[in-house]
């Protein structure tokens, strides 16, 4: 796939992306897009970019052999790119740095975000901490309940946290008031989205701030093992930890691309987050892309072990990837995301995000299938710290 | 000629300003939205502006997503709102129905199918918010095929060149929006959007309504004087809040008749 070229001019990958805001958003992002545009071609923008990267969050991360879980699994070895070992725990920061630097650029003194988990508010609070911005993180009130310690550590960084009352009180919410709050504020507000969602030029700015991620990889697999893995796996919520990976290995037909999605429950019981799985295109946030919705169009209530994956929708180059058949999307169940998160814990003494956690439990059912010269590359997006709460609850443990 | 032209050349040959009320259908409950309508024009309205209730209304402020989720708390859906326009035009033809809301539930319906049974119930415009010029080439053909007038809002922020864009594609009356920001957010500036106006007009020759931050007879008669329509939302959506279902259509009633007294206080 050589002739990979998206987005378009107006940010269309195929029929999704796109611009569906209301007027009221439209010169920002028209301003977001020509600054990016003049950042792109700035040697000086990428050569900061690249020491942050360096010497703030502690790149490039590592590849992993895991070598006692490939054998125990009896297939396909599987290499795991470690993201968790970023500095704030997750790949989040890469997107963040840019484009707190690209707010600078812009003459723009505060910074907002929505988040779910909270990793990519914890990013944002950290970025803007480190360049002196004022910050503001709208968090679904539900959210705010569940990760208590993201919170306090975003307050400790500086930031204010706003619960959002509104809706299913999670990250769609928190990602609706943040667009309230930026075409309130615009005259001095940069809106950093976390994920590859949202209006153009917001997928492919995060996805060429998150290719950083797969870029090493091509690097560092044939350094490792002598050529380019098998197969990427990779979870997908919106979607960034994915596009990261994904995106530099598109040309390469004889890698396969596998996002993992949340099935939740299980997809038959509806309660889960897997919409390019189960849902149909429409229009949310900005962009058209895959939907979880009801038959009236309304947007349906998800559901996730892991709140980073819990969202409707997905980032539109995904949709776009699944369609074109270049990529391949599959759900992972709750129940399997935690089983492959208590073996990564005892087999290679990593304890990775939940997130991550579907995109290992698909590794594990894929490796054995496989012969023992192959190779799996799983993107380990973020660290488990964050989640013991949720692991030990499941465990009937409080702490 | 459709509707709304027709609303707005006989206020311009009798001199006056349109208003143009908002309410979202179903909220506080189905059944009080035909009453409400019917109430909106013996006070005065001439367009009456029915938001489609959405999940997530990303450009509404607090008011108005309140309003959306008690409607479809209620059940509301497009297919109702499309109902409802039925009803009203059972005993109404001559007040324009203009439906705002979002993208969704109307690509879900699919937007043909849309288009064809919006004109046959009797709209007469629709306002898609998230759908900017850029992306509503097929919506506004598909409109305009079907008789009806897409409605397109226009922002302080809006340039020359995008002005003209909307221009290009909108009929009916353009909608400014007063103030960045979401719906019911606070102070209007008359003087800032009587500075923008002549830019808006020199690139269309539509009826310019101005909405968002409107709350009472007074802000309604200043903006009566600079532009051609008044949009009123949030203010009628927080006193339906404040009623009972009993007392909503008198207190309604009272209120835009009030910002009627308003719009009518600018004489030619």
């Amino acid at each position: 796939m050589s002739q990979y070229n998206f987005p378009d001019a107006k940010g269309h990958f195929g029929p999704y992306g796109g611009v569906f805001v209301a007027e009221t958003l439209f010169a920002a992002l028209e301003e977001l897009k020509a600054a990016y545009a003049a950042s792109q071609i700035d040697p000086a923008f990428r050569a900061e970019y690249e020491y942050e990267l360096k010497h703030f969050v502690g790149r490039p991360s590592p590849i992993y052999h895991a070598k006692r879980w490939s054998e125990m699994l009896g297939g396909a070895q599987i290499y795991l790119k470690r993201e968790d070992l970023n500095h704030t725990g997750a790949h989040k920061v890469n997107n963040c740095i840019g484009q707190a630097m690209l707010a600078r650029r812009m003459g723009k003194p505060r910074v907002i975000a929505e988040t779910g988990a909270g990793q990519h508010g914890v990013a944002t609070a950290t970025v803007a901490a480190r360049y002196g911005m004022e910050c503001v993180v709208y968090m679904g009130s539900e959210d705010v309940k569940r990760q208590a310690a993201n919170v306090y550590r975003m307050k400790l960084l500086g930031a204010t946290v706003v619960p959002v009352e509104s809706g299913s009180k999670t990250l769609k919410d928190a990602l609706n008031e943040a667009m309230r709050d930026w075409v309130t504020n615009i005259h001095n507000t940069f809106y950093i989205i976390g994920t590859v969602a949202g209006p153009h030029p917001y997928p492919m700015l995060v996805r060429d701030f998150q290719k950083i991620i797969g870029e090493e990889c091509l690097t560092q697999m044939p350094e490792m093992v002598g050529r380019q893995p098998d197969a990427v796996i990779a979870c997908v919520g919106g979607g960034s930890n994915a596009m990261g990976i994904f995106y530099p290995y598109i040309p390469f037909d004889n890698v396969r691309l596998i996002g993992v999605e949340a099935a939740g429950d299980g997809i038959e019981t509806g309660r889960h987050s897997a919409s390019l799985t189960a849902g149909v295109p429409g229009v949310l946030h900005g962009n058209r892309t895959y939907l979880l919705q009801n038959e009236d169009g309304q947007i349906i209530e998800t559901h996730s072990i892991s709140a980073g994956l819990d969202y409707p929708g997905v980032g539109p180059e995904h949709a776009w990837l699944k369609d074109i058949g270049r990529a391949e999307y599959q759900p992972v169940t709750d129940s399997e995301a935690l089983a492959a998160f208590h073996t990564l814990c005892r087999i290679e003494g990593i304890i990775p995000a939940l997130e991550s956690s579907h995109a290992l439990a698909y590794a594990a059912k894929l490796a054995p299938t496989m012969d023992k010269d192959k190779v799996l590359l799983v993107n380990l997006s973020g660290r488990g710290d964050k989640d013991m709460h949720t692991v030990a609850e499941k465990s009937g443990i409080t702490f | 000629m459709s509707r709304i032209k027709s609303t707005f050349d006989r206020l311009a040959g009798e001199g006056r300003k349109a208003l143009i009320p908002f309410i979202t259908a179903g909220d506080p409950d189905v059944a009080l939205t035909l009453p409400l309508m019917h109430t909106l024009v013996e006070a005065g309205a001439d367009v009456i502006e029915l938001g489609v209730p959405f999940s997530d209304p990303m450009a509404d402020g607090p008011t108005i997503q309140r309003a959306s989720e008690r409607a479809l708390a209620k059940g509301m859906s497009l297919r109702k709102v499309l109902e409802l326009v039925i009803a009203f035009r059972a005993t109404d033809v001559k007040t324009p129905v203009v439906l705002m809301g979002y993208a969704n539930p109307i690509e879900a319906m699919g937007l043909e199918k849309f288009a064809a049974t919006a004109a046959q119930a009797g709209v007469d415009g629709v306002l898609v918010v998230d759908y900017p010029p850029e992306e509503a080439a097929t919506f506004g053909a598909a409109m305009k095929s079907n008789g009806m007038d897409p409605i397109f809002l226009l922002a302080p922020t809006s340039t020359a060149a995008r002005i003209a864009q909307v221009a290009e594609i909108a009929s009916g009356y353009v909608y400014y929006v007063s103030l960045a920001g979401v719906t019911g957010s606070g102070a209007l500036n008359v003087e800032a959007v009587a500075e923008r106006l002549p830019l808006i007009r020199e690139k269309t020759g539509l009826p310019v309504g101005v909405g968002f931050g409107i709350r009472d007879a007074a802000t309604a008669a200043r903006i009566a004087g600079i532009a051609d329509a008044v949009v009123v939302g949030s203010r009628i959506i927080e006193e339906i809040e404040k009623s009972t279902a009993e007392t909503a259509c008198a207190n309604v009633k009272a209120l835009v008749a009030d910002i009627r007294r308003g719009v009518d206080e600018v004489k030619p």
